[in-house]
């Protein structure tokens, strides 16, 4: 069963390709994380499934519907957008019920929201003067109030401080718990890594990876193992017999790609070599990351002047 | 902020037009600039015509007034207000765009036209509403100042169309700058375009031949929307209703291109 349903989804501003031919499911029951670089095109995506930009071409759906054609579409989805959609001189419980009133959804609803939150002392406060953090609690208010089965959320933990970080966390986790479809936008890989099952990756727009998390980093380990030894040299020789590269690392530790620890350790026994170490090299879930997206960041440090 | 469980909402409805109308209603109330250019328009709706007939009436000896219209002091008042009207009307929409509120409004409403059309009408009716006892209020008293000279009661032919008929002129002229704004979507650019059309082309017709300005000039915007107004008929005027349909017919058109560039362009 899938809930978000992209297929070759694609949409040009001008002569800029922002999302090119993106084809993803988004499943329930999971949090889904949408990683990118900045500018990788998951904003637009996400304005793309509200229906606020019209795509180029492809197509994308929500239970088999375009959002726009859902009747009741803050049950279907609750939607936090990176840029802020709020009308600054208008209070955060004003602009709730505004909203909440499309869908005919009550002030006991609208109150619920506020205290969960932990807007109660500012709601009446004109949302132009709310702090980074609180305008971010508004947005999340805001994607709730319907009790949205799909929870589609653009970096929520920007500006939020770490007791607000971790209460989106668990909030996110228990969504996912209850049944629900969450999508949940970064750039910090760490921030997936901590709260998203499931990973769909892109770069410039393109899909890079669609995969759960351990098999993300898996697939994007560099299979290298460390290996140290008293009889080094006469290792290197070994090692080179069986098609392995070998790179010094420090005195006596090397580091061997194209063979796993196992041909290097029988290797090793074979010929009486005796080993003090012996470790696979796992990439981590950020340098895994790095190392697909390097090719796609829009402005690489590399080429930034010095 | 508490443990992180969302509560259950109880009962599920879908979008209706009621409930777009209700939500535009709570936008309207819960901006400063609404309550701002409504008191203006109010304070001007009813003091202009106090202050023009208090000054016309104390200097009555001094004037000719052969063609005196007791109306006119009262319309100098609707004249003004459909300033901050038309800005508000204008600001309706502009502002959504300006702050990033049509964000949250078209996820809320993706169909999108109902907001369009909700906006232009709960405005409409607003201001109707609120100016109607205003210009009612503007009339008795100036006509009172201006008893012992020449005055109009309602009765008098034409008077009730042009009291109440300039209140829905203000109405309809504030959905057609809601449509204005739904084109421009910039709030100053919005603005620039209605105060063209409503105070710099018409005063701008007179460079043209004198014949072309009649033809031409009855046409505009204001012009046929205030011919509702008119008490007495001249050559190159619309008469009052069929000026009236014109008017509505510019503000149907501002309307529906606004739809149009609703539903096409990316929010």
């Amino acid at each position: 069963m899938t809930v978000i349903e992209a297929r070759n989804l694609t949409k040009d501003f001008g002569a800029k390709r922002a999302v090119d031919s993106l084809t993803f499911d988004v499943r329930p029951g999971i949090v889904t994380g949408f990683l990118g670089p900045n500018g990788a095109g998951k904003s637009t995506t996400m304005r793309l499934v509200l229906g606020l930009d019209r795509p180029t071409g492809g197509s994308v759906t929500v239970n088999g519907m375009a959002y726009a054609r859902q009747p009741a579409p803050l049950h279907e989805v609750g939607a936090l957008l990176e840029a802020r959609s709020v009308h600054t001189g208008r209070s955060a419980r004003n602009h709730l019920r505004a909203l909440a009133a499309t869908h005919r959804i009550g002030r006991k609803r609208v109150e619920e929201l506020i205290d969960l939150v932990g807007l109660h002392d500012v709601a009446n406060k004109r949302a132009g003067t709310f702090s980074l953090g609180m305008g971010q609690r508004l947005g999340i208010a805001t994607a709730l109030l319907g009790d949205p089965a799909t929870v589609m959320l653009d970096e929520p933990v920007n500006g939020l401080d770490p007791e607000g970080i971790q209460w989106i966390r668990s909030l996110l986790r228990g969504l996912a718990a209850e049944g629900r479809t969450v999508f949940v936008s970064s750039h910090l890989m760490s921030e997936m890594s901590l709260t998203a099952d499931h990973l769909i990756v892109i770069g410039r727009g393109r899909l890079i990876a669609n995969t759960s998390v351990a098999d993300f980093v898996a697939g994007a380990s560099k299979k290298l193992v460390h290996v140290r030894s008293p009889r080094i040299d006469e290792l290197r020789s070994v090692v080179a017999g069986l098609g392995g590269s070998v790179s010094d690392v420090a005195d006596g530790l090397v580091e061997v790609g194209g063979l796993t620890a196992a041909e290097i350790g029988d290797a090793a026994a074979a010929n009486g070599i005796a080993l003090h170490e012996l470790t696979p090299q796992q990439a981590s879930l950020e340098e895994a990351f790095m190392d697909l997206t390097r090719d796609e960041l829009e402005f690489s440090h590399a080429e930034a002047p010095a | 902020m508490t443990a992180a469980t969302l509560p259950r909402l109880e009962g599920r409805h879908r979008v209706t037009f009621l409930g777009v109308l209700h939500a535009e209603w709570i936008k309207l109330w819960s901006v400063r600039s609404t309550r701002w250019s409504l008191l203006i328009a109010l304070v001007l709706t009813i003091g202009l015509p106090l202050l023009v007939s208090a000054i016309i009436a104390s200097h009555w000896d001094q004037h000719s007034h052969s063609d005196f219209n007791p109306l006119d002091p009262v319309l100098v008042g609707p004249g003004l207000a459909q300033l901050p009207i038309g800005v508000l009307g204008v600001l309706v929409i502009t502002a959504e765009y300006s702050t990033g509120m049509i964000r949250a409004s078209l996820t809320a409403v993706p169909k999108r036209l109902p907001v369009l059309w909700a906006k232009a009408l709960v405005f409409a009716v607003v201001t109707f509403v609120l100016m109607l006892p205003a210009i009612l209020i503007a009339f008795f008293a100036s006509q009172s100042i201006l008893s012992a000279h020449v005055s109009y009661s309602l009765g008098h032919p034409g008077v009730t169309r042009v009291v109440f008929g300039s209140m829905v002129y203000l109405a309809v002229t504030g959905a057609l700058c809601v449509g204005l704004g739904a084109i421009v979507r910039n709030t100053a650019g919005s603005i620039v375009l209605f105060a063209a059309l409503f105070f710099v082309v018409p005063p701008l017709m007179n460079v043209l031949p004198q014949n072309w300005n009649n033809a031409i000039s009855q046409y505009l915007p204001a012009n046929a929307g205030t011919s509702l107004m008119n008490l007495t008929h001249s050559a190159h005027q619309l008469r009052p209703w069929p000026g009236f349909a014109v008017y509505v017919g510019y503000t149907l058109l501002s309307l529906a291109i606004a739809a149009a560039v609703l539903m096409r362009r990316d929010a």
